[in-house]
């Protein structure tokens, strides 16, 4: 379990916090999507849990040990893939195994299997730069896993991807959680992407950044894009434009935009 | 990373080449057809099948020489490469260390060979050591500013990546900084390359016994100006040797920088 108990965080340049102190608790096996305004700190909250920075204030728990300024303790995938690209796609998933000092061979063999599940093998010797979008997140999404921890970061991993790769991906995502059940704190600006997913959306106000929802989301699993034609769904998108667009609509949304999402 | 892509020696880098070769014979014969109908005298300027003729003549005494510099060149290349990857990865580690030393660097490069070469001379003698010297302080700098720019260029995104996964400071100089900084590197390599027989030449053009400066200089005071043309040509094939050598060993260094997008 994922715990985070009062965890606030500023920056010296602004007076502005950028996260309010923040409770939330994530069960084992949970998928919890977050979503909020540009800039209210989800990435901020990411790299706290991933140790990459300090909190100001409160813990982090995993599974009943603090964490917090201590890297390692989970799988991050940012936005961009970030395969290096002087390294071949089976070379790139073992990094993870490279940087802990594990046993390269078997990690080789570990990253060729899921390769093969993929569908990828084909393509273990080639490098990054000669794979299309959608394979490159993939890869990076394997890397993140095969970093062999159960919690998972993903911040807008599917961000930079167009419409229809998004939604192969989302289902390939969904297929591949159902079978391995990690913990998975994905972060996302896409409210259907975000239902579609997760068993808990939560949504964060403009910075300082503080949990103004915390929705399940009772669609039974496993789940096929269709639940978002649903009448449950489309009240319930409504809800969160709604939160959403209150959040926004001062500055950064037209939230005309955002209504027209609705239908 | 298009502006470190080797020119190739393979097929299509000799297509792409080719009219520039044709130029190439074109301007020789040009030459050739001038000098000979002005009937321009041979200390004057040579034509091209004199200066062919002056290395066939002289390629004994060419070898000799050209050994001598060679032997120079590589121990000096060789040294500055050593000097500049260790100190360039000292100062990119170590922030510190560069602010120490990196305006002197800088200064340095800024002081004319020319005018330290005789002081080499009159310290260390004429034997092999003062050129060695020179090709060390011509080669030194580009090696070392590429291999720090590559370094801090690294993208510090992929920091973070492998900060997440916890990794060191040294797992992340050697999974990420030092190869993000290779192509840079190589960059460097080739220029210094390209000038490392020329800091030779230099070196040897002040006080020598042996070495393609000696030839030259002997030449252009006898007025055998055929000669001198000989010995630029082979200073200039020596250096592209230098260079074609560094390129090739880029290419298998950085087999993904071939890989088209
Ligand atoms: N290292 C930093 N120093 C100072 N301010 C920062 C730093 N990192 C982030 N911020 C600020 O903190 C706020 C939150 O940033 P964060 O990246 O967490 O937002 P976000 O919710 O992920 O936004 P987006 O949806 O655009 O990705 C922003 O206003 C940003 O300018
Ligand atoms: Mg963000």
């Amino acid at each position: 379990m994922l715990a985070l108990q009062g965890v606030s965080k500023s920056y010296p340049e602004y007076r502005l916090p950028v996260l309010d102190p923040i409770d939330l608790e994530i069960e084992s096996g949970q998928f919890v999507s977050l979503i909020g305004p540009s800039g209210c700190g989800k990435s901020t909250l990411c790299n706290l849990i991933a140790g990459l920075e300090q909190p100001d204030g409160g813990t982090i728990m995993l599974n009943g040990r603090p964490i917090q300024g201590s890297a390692g303790n989970v799988g991050y995938m940012p936005q961009k893939d970030l395969l290096l690209p002087w390294r071949t796609l089976l070379d790139n998933l073992i990094l993870g195994s490279e940087v802990r000092r594990q046993d390269k061979k078997n990690a080789r063999s570990e990253a060729l299997v899921w390769l093969k599940r993929l569908g990828l093998d084909g393509f273990s010797s080639h490098y990054p730069q000669q794979l299309s979008g959608g394979m490159r997140q993939r890869a990076a999404l394997i890397r993140t896993i095969l970093f062999g921890q159960d919690t998972l970061l993903l911040d807008e991993p599917f961000g930079a991807l167009d419409a229809l790769t998004r939604r192969q991906m989302q289902e390939w995502l969904l297929a591949l959680w159902q079978e391995t059940r990690h913990t998975v704190l994905f972060i996302t600006h896409d409210i259907e992407e975000a239902m579609l997913l997760s068993d808990r959306i939560i949504v964060l106000s403009q910075r300082p950044g503080k949990i103004v929802k915390d929705v399940s989301v009772p669609f039974p699993r496993p789940r096929h894009p269709d639940i978002l034609l649903r009448k449950e769904a489309i009240k319930l998108k409504k809800e969160l434009l709604e939160l959403l667009s209150a959040e926004v609509k001062d500055e950064l949304y037209d939230s005309s935009v955002l209504e027209k999402q609705v239908l | 990373m298009d502006k470190y892509r080797s020119q190739g020696l393979s097929l299509s880098g000799i297509r792409r080449n080719f009219p520039a070769f044709i130029l190439l014979i074109l301007v020789l014969l040009l030459w050739e057809i001038v000098v000979k109908g002005l009937k321009v005298p041979l200390w004057l300027l040579p034509a091209p099948s004199q200066v062919g003729k002056a290395l066939w003549q002289t390629r004994h005494l060419l070898l000799q020489h050209t050994f001598t510099t060679v032997l120079e060149t590589t121990a000096g290349f060789g040294l500055a490469v050593a000097a500049g990857i260790l100190t360039g990865l000292l100062m990119g580690i170590f922030p510190s260390v560069k602010r120490l030393f990196y305006p002197f660097l800088i200064i340095s490069q800024t002081i004319p060979l020319i005018a330290v070469a005789p002081l080499l001379i009159l310290w260390l003698g004429y034997g092999l050591l003062p050129k060695i010297i020179t090709v060390i302080l011509v080669c030194y700098f580009p090696v070392t500013i590429s291999l720090l720019e590559g370094l801090e260029a690294s993208d510090p995104d992929y920091t973070r990546l492998l900060r997440s996964m916890g990794a060191s400071r040294w797992q992340i100089l050697r999974l990420v900084r030092w190869p993000h900084a290779l192509p840079s590197l190589f960059a460097g390599l080739k220029i210094a390359a390209t000038y490392s027989v020329m800091g030779a030449v230099i070196g040897e053009w002040l006080g020598a016994s042996s070495g393609l400066g000696v030839y030259l200089t002997n030449s252009s005071h006898s007025f055998l100006t055929d000669r001198v043309f000989a010995a630029i040509f082979t200073i200039t094939v020596l250096s592209f040797v230098y260079f074609l050598v560094i390129s090739l060993l880029g290419r298998l260094a950085l087999p993904w920088l071939k890989i088209e997008k």
